[in-house]
């Protein structure tokens, strides 16, 4: 039983932070109904940057978080007026899973030119710290990580709920053509939402490496989490990324220690398929039934 | 009369908004029914309900006598019951003909066979011819003018044959010209024993065209009957012209 | 048929059964054997995506399963070598493809970008499962199929191209029936709008199952041959992203929806694709290579080369007209 409760702790912890990279890409699908499949790598990449500042700056990981993140948003603002804006038609949807895939590669293809494939980790002296609370193991670092992205995550809802900023991404997701018509610049909400969903990720990648040894290639395990996430909180919904977040992280965790871990990775698909065979939208997903 | 079509207590709530509430009404068999009400009082919601594109929270559909458990396009099509749309749905990148043809409602064991086999185009340019589109057989369906895609469309749905057809505003948009030659294909086809639901604005079309008139206010039937009864219904006038 | 189309099929055809004759060294019949597998790849692809507008992008996790199946049938009923195992191809491409069907019917309930993401996610299951299931696929020390003996030394590759050319010929075959039957009048009212179709009694989900059995059939056909091709399989190799999107990217560069688009895709990408391999695959910056190629084609030809030179030669067409009959008047 202790086995289990810890395990879930485990598993609350990391889904955190798969909650603030998914929650990246759910929101910028909710406004231009693209999927960011070069999310994962942006985070990785985030992870090889703040990994880079630690090694050559000494620079602290959590602290690096405020040099990545900036520096990423320009990245996704640039990403998503070169290659993303310029896709137009009816195929842009699926034109923007493939470009951003191909995004993706570059990066991966990079990084490996870069650094090497070999595993790296950023090791700060607190990295294996770990905090005992009622008898339960609490690791330092995912501690802070789980507590940070909660953070960004309220502060991210805030910022949709109560500034012009987000009334204007709300009135996009919900109606592009009328939200142009009331005067809401289309182009400029995209551009920065993306910015702002891969600054999601960068602040989540910067810690990322702590937690996990990365190497480039470790981009296809988190986009295949990230996706599975996603799609079963319901595309577009950001209380569903973050719950369903959860959710899969507990059941990962669960399902390592409790059977083994090389069937963790899997269980998300497993819960994927069967939560998609009762409701095809996901938990929070709108059930399109085009009239 | 017999009822061909059924709807009893239908309900559908949408978060806060009870967008039909316990509606009741028949459609006669061979009649052309009219579903009238001002905006917001649940009409289409009510078809989607009915056709199955949409799920009701409460109520029942009866078509032709049995009921409907769970409304699904593509069975209800197929069993005789079938719908146009608000704004006027074709297949753009087919031809007029393709468009025709793909309404067929075929069996399985003709999946393999020619796309359009020679009897099932003079059968489409028969209906086109009627509705005046036999010149534009070939033509790329989304270069029609929005006027030709409404009538592309209901002519569509006749080629499976169906006993009710849901018309959804067919004259919306659509010029005084084009409304008169809906309005003769309606009353052809009803001549020949097709049963129409029609939900319309166009209060004068109603009033020719149709018996009986169903009213729909908030969601419910507020009234049904001949025209005459119904124009001069005092519930009616409120709901049209009241708060 | 048209007795253009049919110059077409006759020109291919000829071309295809004297390449290996032609450019005997094995290296080029080895692009030879890559290209037409591509080339399989992207018609199948085509033949469901293309026509029915629902991008998947888990075509090589099927791939991997016939590579898989192949492998696993000759370690436990040992099929003998040869040409024996080209024999049980149909087999195992209906084998993967019926099996693959439930999985189908539950991801077809979902819409279009949920389904491409769906798709992608069973490239993971099956190569999780490949990894994971050690008894049957042992996992990552991967698996041998046995090399035929009787296939001689400089003509080795000589079965494995024909194996393939005639799977493409399968393939394209498929395509084209299904494009002038019922069958593809369906699936295209599908890709115009779902709902509508639905609404006018058109079997949609029946559609869509066939036309994806029949595109997993071909996978299926596809990575069995490469598996006995390579004689050794393992997971990464065997489910591998690149093929998936490899194999995308030609149908969208040919040109979607049409006959022969995907494999004009694979005749220009594959040898360019095995050129950077070669050139700068020891240092990962193929990777990029492979990106680079990918955005500008995406970017710049998002309808492909075959729509955009029809639509040239349509262009050319109509200018010659107005000017003949400016002329006339």
């Amino acid at each position: 039983m202790h086995q289990v409760v810890q395990a879930v702790i485990l598993g609350v912890l990391i889904g955190g932070v798969y909650a603030l990279m998914a929650s990246g890409l759910t929101l910028v699908f909710g406004i231009m109904r693209v999927i960011n499949v070069a999310q994962g790598a942006l985070v990785i990449l985030a992870a090889y940057l703040s990994y880079a500042l630690f090694s050559h700056a000494h620079i602290d990981p959590f602290l690096s978080v405020l040099i990545v993140t900036p520096a990423m948003f320009v990245l996704g603002v640039l990403v998503q007026i070169v290659f993303v804006r310029s896709l137009r038609g009816s195929d842009s949807e699926e034109l923007s899973l493939l470009v951003t895939w191909a995004l993706a590669l570059g990066i991966e293809g990079v990084l490996s030119v870069i650094f090497k494939t070999t595993y790296r980790a950023t090791s700060p002296s607190y990295a294996d710290k770990t905090l005992t609370v009622f008898g339960y193991q609490f690791g330092f670092v995912r501690l802070m990580a789980f507590i940070g992205s909660g953070v960004l995550l309220v502060l991210l809802s805030l910022l949709l709920t109560r500034t012009r900023f987000g009334r204007a991404v709300r009135a996009t997701v919900q109606n592009p053509t009328a939200a142009t018509l009331l005067g809401v610049d289309a182009n400029r909400v995209q551009t920065l939402s993306f910015g702002l969903g891969v600054s999601m990720a960068a602040a989540a990648g910067a810690v990322y490496g702590v937690i996990y040894p990365f190497n480039p290639g470790s981009h296809y395990d988190l986009i295949s989490r990230l996706l599975s996430i996603v799609v079963l909180g319901g595309l577009g919904s950001l209380g569903g990324a973050v719950l369903a977040s959860l959710v899969m992280g507990v059941t990962e965790a669960v399902v390592a220690v409790e059977w083994k871990p090389t069937w963790a990775a899997f269980s998300y698909f497993i819960v994927l398929i069967v939560v998609l065979l009762v409701r095809p939208q996901g938990f929070f997903g709108v059930r399109e039934r085009a009239l | 009369m017999t009822t061909l079509l059924e709807v009893d207590g239908l309900t559908k709530r949408f978060g806060g908004v009870t967008a039909v509430n316990t509606c009741s009404f028949a459609v006669p068999e061979g009649s052309i029914t009219a579903l009238v009400g001002p905006n917001g009082s649940g009409k289409t919601t009510a078809f989607n309900l009915i056709t199955g594109y949409a799920r009701a929270d409460e109520g029942v559909v009866r078509f032709a006598g049995e009921t409907v458990r769970r409304p699904d396009p593509v069975r209800l099509s197929r069993s005789g019951l079938t719908r146009t749309f608000q704004q006027a749905r074709i297949f753009a990148d087919l031809t007029l003909v393709e468009n025709m043809v793909a309404a067929l409602q075929q069996p399985w064991r003709t999946a393999f066979s020619t796309a359009v086999r020679g009897h099932e185009r003079a059968r489409a340019l028969e209906l086109l011819e009627e509705f005046g589109l036999a010149r534009l057989a070939t033509e790329r369906a989304g270069n029609l003018s929005y006027g030709q895609k409404k009538l592309l469309e209901f002519a569509a749905v006749l080629m499976g044959d169906p006993r009710l057809v849901l018309l959804d505003e067919p004259t919306a948009g659509v010029n005084p010209v084009l409304v008169e030659q809906i309005e003769e294909r309606i009353r052809e086809l009803n001549a020949r024993g097709l049963t129409f639901l029609v939900v319309e604005h166009n209060m004068n079309l109603v009033m020719r065209l149709c018996d009986p008139v169903i009213v729909l206010a908030q969601g419910t039937k507020l009234a049904e009957g001949h025209p005459d009864e119904v124009r001069n219904d005092s519930r009616v006038l409120d709901a049209y012209l009241g708060g | 048929m048209t007795r253009t189309g049919l110059l077409r099929a006759a020109a291919f055809l000829a071309v295809g059964i004297a390449f290996p004759f032609v450019f005997s060294p094995a290296w080029l019949v080895n692009i030879g054997v890559l290209t037409l597998m591509y080339a399989a790849l992207a018609t199948s692809w085509n033949l469901f995506s293309g026509y029915t507008g629902y991008i998947t992008l888990g075509q090589v996790a099927f791939f991997g399963l016939g590579a898989y199946t192949l492998a696993i049938t000759f370690e436990h009923y040992g099929i003998g070598s040869g040409y024996n195992p080209f024999y049980v191809l149909p087999l195992v491409g209906a084998g993967v493809a019926f099996a693959s069907m439930p999985v189908a019917w539950i991801a077809l309930r979902t819409r279009a970008m949920t389904f491409a993401i769906v798709t992608l996610t069973l490239l993971f299951i099956v190569q999780q499962l490949a990894f994971n299931l050690h008894s049957v696929t042992h996992g990552s020390s991967g698996l041998m199929l046995p090399t035929p003996t009787t296939f001689g030394v400089s003509t080795y590759d000589d079965p494995f191209y024909f194996a393939m050319l005639g799977i493409l010929c399968i393939a394209l075959l498929l395509c084209w029936g299904v494009l002038r039957s019922k069958l593809g009048l369906m699936l295209l009212a599908v890709r115009e709008d779902e709902e509508k179709a639905r609404g006018l009694g058109i079997r949609v989900t029946g559609a869509k199952l066939i036309a994806w059995w029949l595109h997993v059939f071909v996978t299926a056909m596809v990575g069995a041959v490469w598996a006995y091709y390579l004689t050794f399989i393992y997971p990464e190799s065997s489910v591998d992203p690149l093929v998936m999107i490899g194999a995308v990217l030609m149908t969208f560069l040919g040109g979607r929806g049409t006959l022969w688009g995907p494999v004009i895709g694979a005749v220009v990408l594959v040898p360019a694709q095995q050129y950077m391999l070669l050139h700068l695959g020891g240092s990962q910056l193929y990777l990029v290579g492979y990106s680079a190629v990918f955005v500008v084609v995406l970017l710049l030809l998002p309808r492909g080369i075959l729509p955009s030179l029809r639509d040239g030669v349509t262009r050319t067409r109509e200018r010659r007209r107005t000017r003949l009959e400016a002329a006339a008047s």
